[in-house]
């Protein structure tokens, strides 16, 4: 962050940075303090006085068993998306790096689901999976199996999984298909003087040389679980049935927006912005080291 | 490849294939889906070529949108999408800008305060502000404008990284030179400094472009009014409204409109799609 050379004129810096402060500063920094602080009030139920609880907004949080339950839907559905969507599109970049010519070809048909928005991802598989419509549906009902996702929690929890990950396999695609092409052709092909096979050139020298970006897609890849889906989830399940889709994101948006619940819904605020906080300190982290290191 | 094995490349496009039918096969179902008649796709099996409705379709939910879905035609939502894409895309590109130069370029006292106050705002997405933020945007009489729907969300700190990156790598002797000839800092940033970061620009364009027409929570939060309402959010009204009065072909319709944009941005500027995909996540 050094330049020799620089600028005198302190009042022109200060006009520069004072759209960008004054909007972080008004929309981010002082909703998240308030936040903060209103996590620590309790409204009476008539809403007419205010007083101060300190963390009981937080202990209430944690014994009940919707939060509990949210938290457990939140954990399952953000490693099933992180984990299917990593899986994914590992193996077909590995698949496209084998086929060097028609790689750039097979990018372009692969990489558009990114610019789909998680709300219309969410309603191109729900034209696949609803009852009475979707082809899947009819598909699983002629061997047998009753798809309704409106009264199935399960079906309706793999559905989200599904929209979700389908959005994000490009994403880390093309990270993938990076990261596989940075790997220096003398390495496999010391493998291969060797005697190993694909396979086990696969697992012991692309797949440990594709640690980091597979790490840090790890982790971009719960961010995008936990709080780039509320779409999916407000288009396609509303959360339901029951509780049964009701990830954190989605239950902050209803229990302050819909039911108004000022102190139950700051506390659950700060218990995200906690988990973001965390979430972004290894993410940085990580590419420190990597800029380090590598 | 290191060795010849026939069987592999074969499978190798076996599975490419198999991955690029299954990621189009939703598009493909719901393209079909807004060219049918209403009749044709109330049950399943539905047809899966194309009907004879097209223009039909498209040109009812342009015009006169769902019926029972309370959110009036999509034709004035795309307008207002694209708005609230194209406003928040140039708004984070300027104001980065600026800020970026302003840390870069000079020396001043709280440099490293506005620094990390920006970097700050990475953490704290809408999502976990919701309520706060609208009392704000109440409070200052937002709701329902274009200021609104906007500003809220055009603070950015990838982009000011990305670019304070990028002027990083910009030589001192540029500088020195324009010194030299007497342009002051001003004039340094507009004819130096942003003809350089033309393609950084264009790649967070198309980023920032997409980012800004997908939004979904912070229209849903901040509209009332339908003649604010972008088509990305709208959707979720009309399949509520489906389940009374099954209008699939109209939805699958809306979808189409309300995807087709920025997709079209990404395969369009693919290049610059990837680039700063890749940028931005440094």
């Amino acid at each position: 962050m050094h330049k020799r050379v620089v600028f005198r004129e302190r009042w022109l810096a200060y006009l520069l940075l004072a759209p960008q402060l004054a909007i972080t500063l008004i929309f981010f920094i002082w909703p998240a303090s308030q936040a903060l602080w209103q996590s620590m009030l309790q409204q009476d139920p008539f809403g007419l006085s205010v007083q101060f609880v300190g963390l009981e907004n937080f202990e209430r949080l944690f014994a009940n068993p919707d939060y509990l339950n949210s938290l457990e839907v939140t954990a399952l559905f953000s490693a099933a998306v992180a984990f299917s969507g990593i899986a994914i599109a590992l193996l077909l970049a590995v698949m496209a790096d084998r086929v060097l010519r028609a790689a750039t070809f097979y990018k372009t048909l692969l990489i558009w689901p990114y610019a789909v928005a998680p709300a219309i991802a969410g309603v191109l598989w729900l034209f696949m999976f609803h009852p009475t419509i979707g082809v899947v549906a009819w598909l699983l009902g002629k061997i047998g199996y009753a798809w309704n996702h409106h009264l199935n929690g399960g079906q309706a929890l793999v559905l989200v999984i599904v929209a979700a990950t389908w959005k994000q396999i490009s994403y880390n695609f093309l990270f993938f298909l990076a990261g596989l092409q940075a790997i220096p052709k003398s390495l496999i092909e010391a493998g291969a003087i060797d005697g190993a096979g694909p396979g086990k050139r696969f697992w012991t020298i692309v797949f440990p040389l594709l640690s980091p970006t597979t790490f840090f897609l790890l982790v971009v890849n719960v961010v995008y679980a936990f709080f780039d889906t509320f779409g999916i989830v407000h288009a396609v399940t509303e959360g339901g049935p029951g509780q049964d889709t009701t990830i954190l994101v989605y239950k902050v948006f209803k229990d302050g927006f819909i039911g108004l619940d000022l102190g139950g819904s700051a506390a659950q605020s700060v218990v995200l912005m906690a988990i973001v906080i965390t979430l972004t300190v290894i993410q940085f982290r990580w590419v420190e080291r990597r800029v380090q290191y590598g | 490849m290191v060795e010849h094995r026939p069987f592999l490349t074969f499978l190798a496009h076996f599975v490419l294939i198999v991955g690029v039918a299954v990621t189009a096969l939703p598009i493909w179902i719901v393209l079909v889906t807004s060219t049918q008649e209403a009749s044709d796709v109330l049950r399943a099996p539905i047809p899966m070529w194309f009907g004879d409705q097209a223009i039909e379709n498209y040109k009812a939910v342009l015009g006169v949108g769902i019926t029972g879905s309370s959110s009036g035609p999509v034709g004035p939502m795309l307008l207002n999408s694209l708005v609230m894409a194209l406003a928040i895309s140039i708004g984070k590109i300027a104001i980065s800008l600026l800020s970026a130069f302003a840390i870069v370029y000079f020396r001043f006292p709280g440099r490293m305060l506005a620094f990390w106050t920006i970097f700050v705002t990475l953490m704290l997405p809408v999502e976990v502000r919701i309520l706060p933020t609208f009392e704000v945007v109440a409070g200052l009489h937002l709701l329902n404008s274009y200021a609104g729907l906007t500003i809220p969300l055009i603070a950015s700190a990838t982009a000011t990284f990305l670019f304070r990156q990028f002027f990083l790598t910009v030589p001192d002797e540029l500088t020195e030179a324009a010194r030299v000839d007497g342009a002051g800092a001003l004039k340094f940033f507009k004819d130096i400094l942003l003809p350089l970061s033309r393609t950084n620009i264009a790649a967070l364009f198309v980023i920032l472009f997409i980012y800004g027409w997908n939004q979904y929570l912070w229209p849903l939060l901040v509209t009332t009014d339908e003649s604010y309402y972008t088509v990305v959010m709208s959707i979720q009204r009309m399949i509520q409204a489906a389940d009374a009065a099954p209008e699939w072909h109209h939805i699958a319709a809306v979808a189409m409109l309300a995807l087709m944009p920025p997709v079209l941005v990404v395969v369009l500027m693919q290049r610059w799609f990837v680039r700063g995909l890749i940028e931005t996540e440094k």
